[in-house]
């Protein structure tokens, strides 16, 4: 399917324009409703390789919804997502990971009942040459994987019910990275750390950018968005407010965006700026 | 073992291996529930004995309830996987009546005009056509369950009145006879035994596997350079182990055949009586086989495979399991499909016993299955379960009613203690969760 570069280009927000080359993600007017309901109506957001684009909003704005979609784990009913420039029809998750789109969702989407190994290869377990599970290949895995994320992990053999909050979030970060993840969806991933492991959290989300990999960011923490984001793009009721580099807006201005639906001069006005 | 962790063997893992662990029941890796159930059942077979005057520990009634037990016992293994799942299946005694009725029927009215008398395709193609059956069935079930959306309880109860009634609508009723007598070896028995020879040559298949695991399961992790079990542990687990089989099969090799009918089998067979009478031992019964090796192969299957993984992910967490990319929809029905061929399994097993297919074949049987399932120690809101704990839970309730028949109890007695067992069962199981996880 031929589509003329051009055209595309100029669709997208501005905040996008300042950079050159393809967008490793662009999603384009996407909406989608539940009952009635629009959660997410007629956003476009890109995402460049290398870059933390952090999505900001109250709650119910519809970020989460957003990268769903995304994800793969809901259907837009309209939109158009295009990964590397070339349409990427996403209908459910194995799609996305076919795309090299990984998520930790805020949730952590783990099943508690199984250890860490069993998590971190849910839907890609690994097996041996007769076809079943190689429990200890997984195992071995998840150690080297988890000795880089979290040294002082122990707990390989116990379901991950039985871990603390920032491990559980080690097991979801794991489970992200080590299929080496092209685009990374990261919803509230610091919600249930401590200080110190928040900061582990930053470092790895430097680590990842410094090696190509596009990040999408939801988070509630403005100081942690500035800190780490190249650009936020802001949602309210379900619209994108606007986009803007975090070097062009101030922290106030970011905290009208989201509060006021107010697009500052900096920014690129969304559909929802009011 | 696949290149990728071939790859990665030499290199010690990132994290330091876990420190020795200090407890007695933590270095052996056992599970407590487990050894909690075994003790119980010490306890329930001791108790009777006691009760019922000497009768219950002898290798006689040892022997019929390893009989009893086989049907619930295979067909507890699929329940394991449905409550696991979070769901429930209240028709399997109703899918054991129609298929043990449509097996008989076939065979009566179909297989033998077709091949002759005994013919050995007449076994293997009836249970082939039960089986299908089964399968079929409870693949209609997990479709309704899991792309239309009603709730396996509704659809299941359901599946309880129409199978109940299409066994009836097969023979409108009637009583029909088996007339293959390899399929009626299914039943146990007398023939439908293997022998005291034969039960030696298993029992030390058994244990040769018990010693090949141990060593191969102790290879992998050294491999990996992970922490190992202390030796003394391995000798321990794997002793226990084989002196289990050791003992069973003592035992089934200990009831021997009536003086009468080691008579006749010795005229039908042509072998010379001597003056003091012949033993013959009945060995494994056929059933109790059949049992194992489903037990096994479901073990093999909830533990070794992407789709046993995927029952428990699912219990644990549907959504992360959706999210993961598991077709959670595929799975249910496979589930229930697995769980229509089992009770179909549970079917021939229990119309061989009888020689014959009766309508009311299999009644109530749901809820023994259900409770061998959960005595056994899997969790009603999903995630947890065993085979092997499901299958002991139903020689624990066989257990109970052999013992109480033992006593001379009236079966309405029996029912009011096995239902009190069952709560009592629920509760400490709950104690257990809340003290140990």
């Amino acid at each position: 399917m031929q589509h003329n570069q051009t055209a595309a280009r100029s669709t997208l927000p501005m905040g996008a324009s300042l950079i050159a080359g393809t967008p490793l993600v662009e999603m384009r007017d996407m909406s989608i409703a539940f009952g009635g309901i629009r959660a997410v109506d007629g956003v476009s957001i890109d995402l460049m390789p290398g870059e933390v684009v952090a999505l900001l909003g109250h709650n119910g704005a519809g970020k989460s919804t957003l990268i769903k979609i995304l994800a793969g784990a809901y259907k837009a009913d309209a939109g158009e997502i295009r990964i590397n420039g070339q349409p990427a029809p996403i209908s459910n998750p194995r799609d996305a990971k076919r795309y090299g789109i990984e998520t930790i969702y805020q949730s952590l989407a783990l099943a508690d009942n199984v250890d860490a190994a069993a998590n971190l290869f849910l839907g890609r377990e690994l097996t041996t040459a007769w076809g079943t599970l190689d429990d200890v290949a997984m195992e071995a895995a998840t150690r080297e994987v988890m000795g880089r994320l979290n040294p002082n992990f122990r707990k390989f053999k116990e379901p991950v019910r039985g871990l603390s909050g920032g491990q559980r979030q080690s097991v979801a970060i794991a489970r992200a990275i080590h299929f080496n993840a092209k685009i990374l969806i990261m919803d509230e991933p610091t919600a249930a750390l401590g200080p110190q492991e928040t900061a582990q959290v930053g470092e790895l989300v430097k680590q990842l950018k410094a090696e190509g990999i596009g990040i999408f960011l939801i988070s509630h923490d403005i100081h942690d968005v500035f800190d780490l984001a190249d650009r936020v793009s802001v949602m309210k009721n379900g619209k994108l407010v606007g986009t803007a580099r975090t070097s062009d807006v101030t922290q106030d201005e970011v905290l009208g965006m989201i509060i006021l639906g107010k697009a500052p001069p900096g920014a690129a006005p969304g559909p929802g700026a009011s | 073992m696949s290149d990728i962790s071939a790859g990665k063997a030499p290199a010690r893992p990132a994290s330091a291996p876990q420190t020795a662990p200090t407890s007695l029941l933590g270095a052996l890796e056992v599970d407590i529930r487990f050894l909690g159930m075994i003790g119980a059942l010490a306890v329930i077979w001791i108790v009777f004995d006691f009760l019922a005057g000497g009768t219950f520990l002898t290798s006689r009634n040892l022997w019929n309830l390893s009989v009893q037990t086989a049907s619930i016992a295979v067909m507890s293994t699929g329940m394991v996987l449905v409550i696991v799942m979070r769901h429930i299946d209240l028709s399997v005694g109703s899918i054991l009546g129609v298929t043990g009725m449509v097996m008989a029927v076939f065979q009566a009215s179909y297989l033998m005009p077709a091949f002759g008398f005994n013919h050995p395709m007449v076994w293997i193609l009836t249970l082939v056509v039960g089986i299908t059956l089964g399968a079929a069935i409870g693949a209609l079930h997990g479709f309704i369950i899991a792309y239309l959306g009603v709730p396996a309880f509704i659809v299941t109860l359901g599946g309880l009145l129409v199978w109940r009634g299409a066994a009836w609508a097969v023979a409108e009723g009637k009583t029909i006879p088996l007339t293959d007598d390899n399929f009626k070896l299914l039943g146990g028995g007398a023939s439908g035994s293997i022998g005291a020879t034969w039960s030696w040559v298993i029992c030390g298949l058994a244990i040769l596997a018990i010693i090949f695991a141990t060593l191969r399961a102790r290879q992998q992790r050294t491999r990996f350079h992970f922490p190992l079990k202390p030796v003394w542990a391995e000798f321990v687990t794997a002793g226990a182990g084989c002196l289990a089989v050791i003992a069973a099969t003592a035992v089934v090799n200990n009831y021997t055949l009536p003086a009468a009918l080691a008579r006749r089998y010795a005229e039908t067979n042509g072998i010379p009586v001597p003056p003091e009478g012949l033993t013959i031992s009945f060995g494994y019964a056929v059933p109790v086989l059949v049992a194992l090796a489903v037990g096994i192969a479901m073990t093999f299957v909830t533990t070794r495979t992407r789709f046993g993984r995927y029952v428990f992910a699912i219990g644990g967490n549907p959504e992360a399991a959706d999210l993961a990319g598991i077709n959670t929809r595929r799975i249910t029905l496979m589930v229930f499909a697995l769980m229509g061929a089992l009770a179909a399994i549970g079917a021939a097993i229990s119309t061989a016993r009888l020689t014959s297919a009766t309508n009311a074949q299999g009644t109530l049987d749901e809820l023994y299955v259900i409770a061998a399932a959960v005595i056994g120690g899997t969790s009603l809101a999903g995630g947890a379960g065993t085979v092997a704990g499901a299958m002991l839970g139903a020689l624990v309730m066989q257990s109970l009613q052999s013992g109480m028949v033992l006593m001379r109890v009236d079966t309405p007695y029996q029912n009011i203690v096995m239902g009190m067992v069952l709560v009592f069962a629920v509760w400490i199981d709950t104690l257990y969760r809340k003290r140990f996880k």
